[in-house]
């Protein structure tokens, strides 16, 4: 091995600087989003403030800004640390992150405007998902080149992740998005009615899988072994989950369509496969929890295993609810109302964010030549004003789902509906309330996080922040 | 099996074919039988695609993310049909790129609001919804009202809709503009091109309040008028 090849390090900090930039800007408007709707005065009547209008800048921002600089910081992290070789094609890697920030930043700026297709997570017009297409391919090109000439035979199992992940995410983007530009800022999706509605929650529903799924399992199997010191419980597992995951969760997006105008059959065999995921997605939580055997006290002692420890919980209780409200009866009380929210949120803030924080909090002082964090207090005040956010949350929305399910079915004794539209918008207003609440404390811990890391960069040994670790065969495999 | 798989995990190029594999079979299997929903899905003879007014209101509904808080697709529950109308058909969203159906409620279902209430009401509501509603947590969408409506842009719109195969002939592209301004102008010569393209049953009216000024609101609100009433399928259905 040649002593003088490095890891491309570099790369990895601006994905995880612009992670910490992005994780507040999108939290923020999730803040505000909610306290709109607890005080409709905070809509300011200026059309870009306006809540329908931000509420895409919103989750765009925190899946796509937030969740995937931090993906892909992940990745080119563990796919040059697993294969012990040196980061393919570096230009074209330098160009996924600017051009990945063009996008962003792109599409960040124009929905407030309007400009934007009206599909569910995949807001941005075409020109934007022009870039992102090239920037997917060009990251594909630089995870699989990196893949190929890596110097360990087997590929370890957070890289089967990243790579589904990858390929997925490009053929859902690609394909949901086909449509006719009339103009730059205006374009129509070549499908229509129930068959646009089967692709958008086919996407829909696979953002979830492979983008917020796949890609984050990468990250635990990567980083939760690295911190706790111990290797993945069970190989087998691993195996049977990763392809129970690519395989079931393709099939599952129908059951965001039940009793709609989507064919039956189709429904039925979304709600089947959405229950049959169960089995890898548990079988992913449990392999995950199980790795933490013989490493107990130091979940108790260091708050960024902590993270990941309560990340893996959330997606077991997230991927159980799921399958839960993808049932065709519980979905008919479920659908349309906040319950979806809470769900979201759940796998989103317990799930996706805590496992990114503990993979923040792994990396940052490695990358800059620290052995901790600049403040390891301040992490664990990160990681409990993230807990209590979560629960505040979560809570809520499921009173506030549950309520207005229940409210919009309940007959009167003579047979016609008890309750006005209205009403039901009414009783929400203490969860909405306490919803903003709980995101307010969520992203408080986030600009915490954000300064710690800022601080922990700037505190780097002379050199250290700013060069590329030699490379070093790793404990991995 | 294991074994296999452990030659599987040393060949980069064989895991990535056998991930497209997985991950393609169940979208391949619900999603291309939809493309043969021309023969199971009816389209009825009634059914008119939205006027150059409606069309545009619809592109205003989707550029305010109205979308977001409001659903247009009752399902076949009993509390929904109660409460909303007859449960939603395929057909009855056949030329709409995209679907509107939506995924939340915060605000109700508009999938048959047309009609419901008066343009004066929509108009009030949509100013300033707590000036009708007190309870209502709608945002305002004042400035609707004071937005000259452009239309000049309708006819590309029609024709790339057209490509797609929305029924819009050439005659409705070319008049796409004048029609616009003679639906929210009874009175106009052009309103009876409008009636004679989109059939009778088309509202010919000032949406807004002021025929004189032809503006956003005109447009939201025909649209929201013609909601559930592009066709009387539904009402007829079992």
């Amino acid at each position: 091995m040649p002593t003088s090849e490095k890891y491309n390090d570099h790369i990895v900090r601006l994905f995880l600087l612009a992670a910490a930039v992005w994780g507040i800007v999108g939290m923020s408007i999730g803040v505000l989003a909610a306290a709109q709707l607890a005080w409709p005065a905070l809509n300011f009547e200026t059309s870009w403030l306006t809540f329908s209008r931000i509420r895409a800048n919103h989750t765009f921002g925190v899946i796509f800004a937030f969740g995937g600089s931090a993906l892909m910081g992940t990745c080119y992290y563990v796919v040059q640390r697993t294969g012990h070789t040196r980061l393919a094609f570096p230009r074209l890697a330098t160009f996924t992150f600017w051009g990945w920030q063009l996008a962003l930043f792109l599409a960040m700026a124009t929905m407030p405007f309007g400009i934007t297709q009206s599909k569910e997570y995949a807001e941005p017009e075409w020109f934007i998902d022009l870039i992102i297409a090239v920037v997917w391919v060009s990251f594909g090109v630089v995870f699989f080149g990196t893949l190929a000439r890596r110097r360990i035979r087997h590929i370890y199992v957070a890289n089967w992740y990243y790579g589904a992940f990858i390929i997925a995410v490009g053929l859902l983007h690609i394909v949901n998005n086909l449509a006719l530009p009339v103009s730059l800022t205006k374009s129509y999706p070549i499908y229509s009615g129930v068959v646009d509605a089967m692709v958008q929650w086919w996407y829909g529903h696979n953002a979830v899988a492979f983008f917020l799924t796949a890609g984050f399992l990468g990250m635990l199997y990567y980083f939760l072994p690295v911190r706790s010191g111990r290797p993945i419980w069970s190989y087998r597992l691993s195996i049977v989950s990763f392809w129970g995951i690519v395989f079931f969760y393709i099939w599952v997006g129908s059951h965001h369509l039940h009793y709609t105008a989507l064919p039956y059959w189709v429904q039925t065999l979304g709600m089947t496969f959405s229950v049959m995921l169960l089995v890898p997605s548990w079988a992913s939580a449990g392999n995950a929890i199980a790795t933490l055997n013989g490493a107990w006290h130091k979940v108790r002692d260091d708050a960024t295993l902590r993270f990941m420890f309560v990340a893996a919980v959330f997606y077991g209780l997230s991927t159980f609810e799921g399958s839960f409200l993808a049932i065709r009866p519980v979905n008919s009380l479920s659908h349309y109302t906040d319950w979806t929210v809470g769900h979201v949120h759940s796998g989103t803030l317990g799930w996706v964010a805590m496992i990114i924080f503990g993979a923040i909090y792994t990396l940052v002082p490695q990358l800059s030549g620290r052995e901790t964090m600049a403040s390891p207090r301040a992490i664990e005040w990160h990681f409990w004003l993230s807990v209590a956010g979560t629960l505040i949350y979560v809570v809520a929305m499921w009173n506030a789902g549950i309520t207005q399910g229940l409210m919009w079915r309940t007959y009167g004794a003579d047979g016609s509906l008890t309750y006005s539209f209205l009403e039901s918008v009414m009783a929400m207003a203490p969860y909405y309330l306490l919803r903003t609440i709980g995101g307010a404390l969520f992203l408080t811990g986030a600009v915490i996080c954000a300064f710690n890391v800022r601080a922990t960069m700037l505190a780097a040994p002379a050199g250290a922040g700013a060069t590329d670790r030699p490379l070093v065969p790793q404990a991995a495999e | 099996m294991l074994r296999l798989h452990y030659n599987l995990e040393r060949v980069s190029m064989g895991l990535v074919a056998a991930i497209i594999v997985a991950a393609s079979i169940g979208g391949l299997v619900e999603i291309a039988p939809l493309f043969t929903i021309d023969e199971t899905v009816e389209i009825p003879a009634d059914l008119r695609p939205h006027t150059p007014l409606e069309l545009a209101g619809r592109e205003i509904y989707i550029r305010e993310g109205c979308y977001a808080c409001h659903s247009q697709m009752i399902r076949s529950l009993a509390d929904e049909i109660d409460r909303y109308g007859p449960y939603s058909l395929a057909s009855e969203s056949a030329y709409d790129h995209p679907m509107l159906w939506g995924s939340k409620r915060t605000g109700p279902d508009l999938a048959r609001v047309g009609e419901k209430y008066s343009d004066a009401w929509h108009v009030a509501h949509l100013v300033n919804p707590r000036a009708v509603v007190p309870a209502s947590i709608m945002p305002a969408y004042p400035w609707l009202a004071a937005t000259p409506l452009d239309t000049a842009s309708l006819s590309a719109q029609m024709a790339t809709l057209a490509r797609l195969g929305v029924p819009y002939s050439p005659e409705r592209i070319a008049n796409a503009a004048e029609d616009a301004r003679s639906q929210a102008r009874p009175d106009s010569a052009g309103a009876a091109g409008v009636a004679q393209r989109y059939g009778e049953r088309v509202a010919l009216r000032p949406f807004g309040g002021d025929p004189a000024r032809l503006t956003e609101m005109d447009a939201v609100v025909a649209y929201l008028q013609s909601l559930g009433r592009l066709t009387t399928a539904a009402h007829d259905a079992p």
